[in-house]
């Protein structure tokens, strides 16, 4: 029946993803330790570290998936559950630190002998062993969840309410664990790692294995979310989603359906806490600030909610664009290649009036440019350095106005075509010189949640498979034409959706 | 060169030793300076009467130096000499800085327990002749807690004089203190004095009275006791009143964070977590018209804020009116994309600010109407805190008449009851939703303006009231502004009297945690609205 369950959870799609998974957890090791560092096939260590990292986000996205893809509860404390796991891992590593820390104490962490603790608080007992903080990674983020589930759904809390208490909760535990008093490291939280298991957490050999363990986790974390979603159960959960009164009307226990998914979620971001302490060598109580947890949600928002390898590839993809602009640049000509790209299709689409609004954009940029002078007059008397380079940027800010203006006239193209015209004139003036991306970092996050909520509601692979369906459906009914033409019977006019 | 440098020396020694000579034998103080310098205890000690009977405003500033071991004498020129903290040397008689070399036999004046005692007496009875009343005051003040007995005469010297009705009232009680720890006072002495003490009545008293040596009489303790036992009682009461007013105060702060919140989450039923960035912006606006005031016409600077209130209520609503009609109206009824999308807002605003201002912290200076503090018992009232209190009422009464009266208010409340008879009724209901939402914004911003005077003006500012906002709101129970007002305070006293038991953070903690409780019980807040269209 087990078999049954899991095997009937694998369609095409979800198989090759699997396979996939299995190729990277196998390829990533091997490019950094089989291939020589001078072949440029090898793979830095470090990379197979910042890997892993996104291997356990992408669990943390794919646990919260599965709450709100298929059963509607938008969770914005997940990263709750995905720090409570990791301090519990972080517990059995500093236990495991022994007397190689600063202080040299065999059983107090070097924290708690900084503070004068007089001896180790009861609830970090049984924390060198390894099983005993496995089990805590699981139980206690699922404690909490079955806790805080049962009191929230049983009171039928839900959609933004939810949301917002579930926020509230991370919220709280970020000041709980900020406190010196509290026992697990304050401000600082828990680092300075030496030995999981008795391997070296900084050797490579380690570091490839946690890799390879955070992949065979996130392929069973998947495949067990594929089995779900497609039992019984899981159609349940879709139902509460879509309906979640029907759903209680047709004699169907919502509390305990969502009390469940909530809990299982919860564990899954424990483990994945868990897994993605030892590969970054810390954990402290900023994994606790609720704009963490809303950061993951917009990972599987921009993957496609209710796709679970969406999900994945969401949160591996909104984590590399972030390495990327928090440490990379680029030559500001992308912009203007960006803009040249909307004004060509905005072209074809509308012809006149797209060029009368570039005319409009191209004049406030000229008028905005010769205005910089005075402006940076009054940046000086606020002694803003912002201000003065908001004023040298001028085009740059019209034509974010523009797009401002164009998004509030549902994509008209007179404005559309005076984005053009702004970064038109802004390529002239702009310096040819590399950008440092990371002051935009904010901005292109915040762009990200706009853009998806706005435009890209399914997401990536919510979108691909809406289309996919879409073309099959429109050949299988020109095929049943087809067919009927061939037997001479007109097709019935469809009704109306 | 060298001879220029040596002759300007030369120069500058001669006008130094004339202006010494002139300032030798000019009165009794210089004549009492010379006591220090012939070297023995008992010539000091007259020495210090004298200087104290010379009544010369530099008397404290050499029994200061004296008692710290910093005044020393030159026996052969007969001068006395202060080193200041930093290690200069003044000259004592005239309080200038000594340019020349010192001289080789320069000592200090030694001291010993005896002459200290004298000393301490000297500066208390110094000070408490001070021309200025406050620094009387402090004096007084000083007495009342360090109990000193020599000071007993210097301080019925000073009662007999005072004519400043406070300073006398302290002065009693400096004088009680030290009758109560004197040994020779008598028991109905002591016992009067507990009477001076306990009128007193606060934390100083309390320590005072508690600490009575054992040495004291029966009949002295049980009064002591009695008294400190009254005093506790008061304490207890003010200390209630005290964290009322502090809760009355955050609750106003909250009030103003949340009320904005009330009419877009609570009337519209918009998830705005962008609200706190539009309270950001409000404080920014402050700062910004403050500093043109500072630059173009300081002479208005204490007017600022009359200026800041429009402009920054304008700022804020008109983004607020630009987020509903480009974002917001294309997600209606999908509440938790529209939370995403302002969040993403949020982020963006606030890097926007933190390009245009900087990371740090940008100083709102208080116009002087605003600073200062008055004292109601026990409790001190900030006038700034006061102001907060009385324009978060005043901002709560004219939203609330703006609903109830207005043209606008009624098509808002139209809107937000029935969008679809309202639009039949002729009304432009997305007009009236981004005006809706304008108005919300525009209160965060007068919110920003409060907030700037009290909180540090950061591009942070609005993240840490989103959260709280949110709980006045939730708790008080969506689309009731009253709700929210009764929100707002319970909350805010709530959270300063939990505070001295659990503190600040642990207060924090056990608030949300009583408010998701609360709402298992009341999942539509305190005062719900009931009828059937609450569901949906």
């Amino acid at each position: 029946m087990m078999t049954a369950f899991v095997a009937r959870s694998f369609d095409r799609g979800a198989t090759a993803f699997l396979i996939a998974l299995a190729v990277i957890a196998v390829l990533v090791p091997a490019l950094n330790l089989l291939v020589p560092p001078a072949s440029p096939l090898h793979l830095p260590t470090y990379l197979v570290a910042l890997f892993g990292k996104y291997i356990c986000y992408a669990v943390l996205a794919l646990s919260i998936d599965l709450i709100w893809g298929y059963c509607g509860i938008l969770s914005l404390g997940h990263g709750a559950f995905f720090a409570l796991g990791g301090y519990a891992m972080g517990m059995y590593l500093m236990r495991q630190i022994g007397t190689r820390g600063v202080y040299a104490n065999p059983i107090l962490p070097d924290f708690m002998v900084f503070l004068n603790w007089p001896e180790l608080p009861v609830y970090w007992y049984g924390f060198q062993h390894f099983a005993y903080a496995g089990l805590m990674v699981v139980l206690v983020p699922g404690a909490l969840a079955f806790v805080f589930g049962w009191f929230a759904f049983r009171s039928r809390v839900t959609g933004v309410y939810l949301s917002i208490i579930t926020q509230a909760l991370t919220f709280a535990l970020k000041l709980g664990f900020f406190r010196n008093n509290f026992g697990f490291g304050g401000n600082n939280g828990l680092t300075d790692f030496k030995d999981i298991l008795g391997f070296n957490v900084q050797a490579e050999g380690t570091r490839n294995a946690l890799f390879a363990i955070s992949v065979v986790a996130l392929m069973l974390g998947f495949i067990l979310c594929r089995a779900i979603v497609a039992s019984k159960f899981g159609k349940v959960l879709i139902a509460i989603r879509d309906a979640e009164a029907r759903a209680r009307f047709l004699g169907y226990r919502v509390e305990s359906y969502k009390l469940f998914v909530f809990t299982l979620s919860a564990c899954m971001a424990g483990i994945a806490g868990a897994l993605y302490v030892p590969q970054v060598g810390i954990i402290n109580p900023s994994e606790f600030e609720p704009g963490n947890s809303i950061e993951a949600v917009i990972w599987v928002a921009v993957g496609g909610r209710g796709t679970l390898t969406g999900a994945v590839i969401g949160a591996i993809l909104v984590n590399y664009a972030k390495t990327f602009f928090t440490s990379g640049t680029v030559v500001a000509y992308w912009i203007f290649g960006l803009a040249t790209l909307i004004a060509f299709a905005g072209v074809l689409l509308y012809r006149r009036s797209i060029l009368l609004g570039a005319a409009i954009g191209l004049a406030v940029a000229v008028a905005g440019w010769l205005l910089a002078g005075p402006l940076s007059h009054v940046a000086a008397t606020l002694d803003s350095p912002g201000i003065a380079q908001l004023a040298a940027n001028w085009p740059f800010l019209a034509a974010g106005a523009f797009a401002v203006a164009a998004l509030a006239t549902s994509w008209q193209p007179l404005p559309l075509g005076a984005i053009f015209g702004a970064l038109l004139f802004a390529f002239f003036i702009t310096p040819f010189e590399v950008l440092a991306l990371a002051p935009y970092w904010l901005f292109a996050l915040g762009g990200l949640f706009v853009a998806v909520t706005l435009l890209l509601p399914r997401g990536i692979v919510g979108t691909l498979r809406y289309w996919t369906a879409g073309r099959r459906d429109r050949t299988m009914s020109l095929a049943a034409a087809s067919a009927a033409a061939e037997d001479g019977v007109t097709a019935a006019p469809r009704a109306a959706e | 060169m060298r001879k220029l440098y040596d002759r300007i020396g030369a120069f500058v020694l001669a006008l130094a030793m004339l202006l010494a000579a002139s300032a030798a034998h000019a009165g009794p103080y210089e004549d009492a300076l010379v006591g220090f310098t012939q070297g023995s205890l008992s010539d000091t000690g007259d020495a210090i009467d004298a200087v104290v009977a010379s009544g010369n405003p530099r008397a404290a500033e050499v029994l200061e130096a004296l008692e710290d071991a910093r005044l020393m004498y030159s026996a052969q020129e007969k001068k006395v000499y202060i080193k200041t903290k930093d290690d200069k040397l003044l000259d004592a008689a005239t309080g200038q800085p000594v340019t020349t070399p010192p001289p080789d036999d320069m000592d200090t004046v030694v001291v010993n327990n005896r002459l200290r005692n004298t000393i301490d007496a000297a500066i208390g009875g110094l000070t408490l002749m001070a021309r200025d009343p406050g620094r009387r005051y402090d004096a007084a003040q000083a007495v009342f807690k360090s109990h000193e007995v020599s000071v007993l005469p210097a301080l019925d010297k000073a009662i007999a004089q005072e004519t400043n009705t406070r300073v006398k009232r302290a002065l009693q009680q400096a004088r009680a203190s030290v009758v109560l720890y004197s040994e020779d006072a008598s028991a109905a002495d002591k016992i009067a004095a507990i009477d001076v003490i306990r009128e007193r009545g606060d934390q100083d008293s309390l320590g005072l009275l508690d600490g009575l040596p054992a040495t004291a009489t029966a009949d002295v303790r049980t009064a002591a006791q009695a008294a400190s036992l009254r005093i506790q009682k008061e304490l207890a009461i003010w200390n209630t009143v005290q964290n009322a007013w502090y809760g009355l105060s955050l609750g106003s702060v909250l009030l103003l964070a949340a009320i904005g919140l009330a009419i877009t989450f609570g009337v519209m039923g918009v998830i705005n977590m962008a609200h706190g960035e539009m309270v950001m912006l409000g404080a920014y606006v402050t700062f910004v018209v403050q500093q043109l005031m500072r630059v173009y016409n300081p002479g208005l600077l204490d007017y600022s804020l009359v200026f800041a209130i429009p402009l920054a209520f304008l700022v804020s609503g008109s983004v607020g009116v630009l987020i509903e009609r480009g974002i917001i109206r294309f997600l209606y009824g999908r509440p938790l994309e529209t939370l995403l999308a302002t969040w993403g807002l949020s982020l963006i605003l606030q890097q926007a600010v933190r390009s245009a201002f900087g990371p740090t912290n940008r100083e709102v200076s208080a116009p002087s109407w605003m600073s200062g503090a008055f004292e109601v018992g026990h409790i001190t009232i900030t006038y700034n805190r006061l102001w907060i209190i009385c324009f978060a009422l005043v901002v709560f009464v004219a939203l609330i008449g703006l609903l109830r009266l207005t043209r606008l208010g009624l098509e808002m409340r139209a809107v937000t009851q029935n969008r679809a008879m309202a639009a039949a009724m002729g009304i432009a209901t997305s007009r009236i939703d981004a005006l809706t939402f304008g108005l919300g914004s525009g209160i965060a911003g007068l919110a920003g303006v409060a907030l700037s005077q009290i909180d540090n003006v950061s591009p942070n500012l609005g993240q840490g009231y989103i959260i709280d906002s949110f709980m006045v709101v939730v708790f008080g129970g969506v689309g009731n502004l009253w709700g929210t007002l009764v929100g707002a305070f319970s909350l805010g006293i709530a959270n300063k009297f939990l505070e001295p038991f659990a503190g600040a953070v642990l207060g924090k903690i056990a608030i949300l945690v009583l408010i998701i409780l609360f709402i298992q019980k009341r999942p539509r807040g305190l005062f719900a609205l009931k009828g059937r269209a609450v569901e949906a």
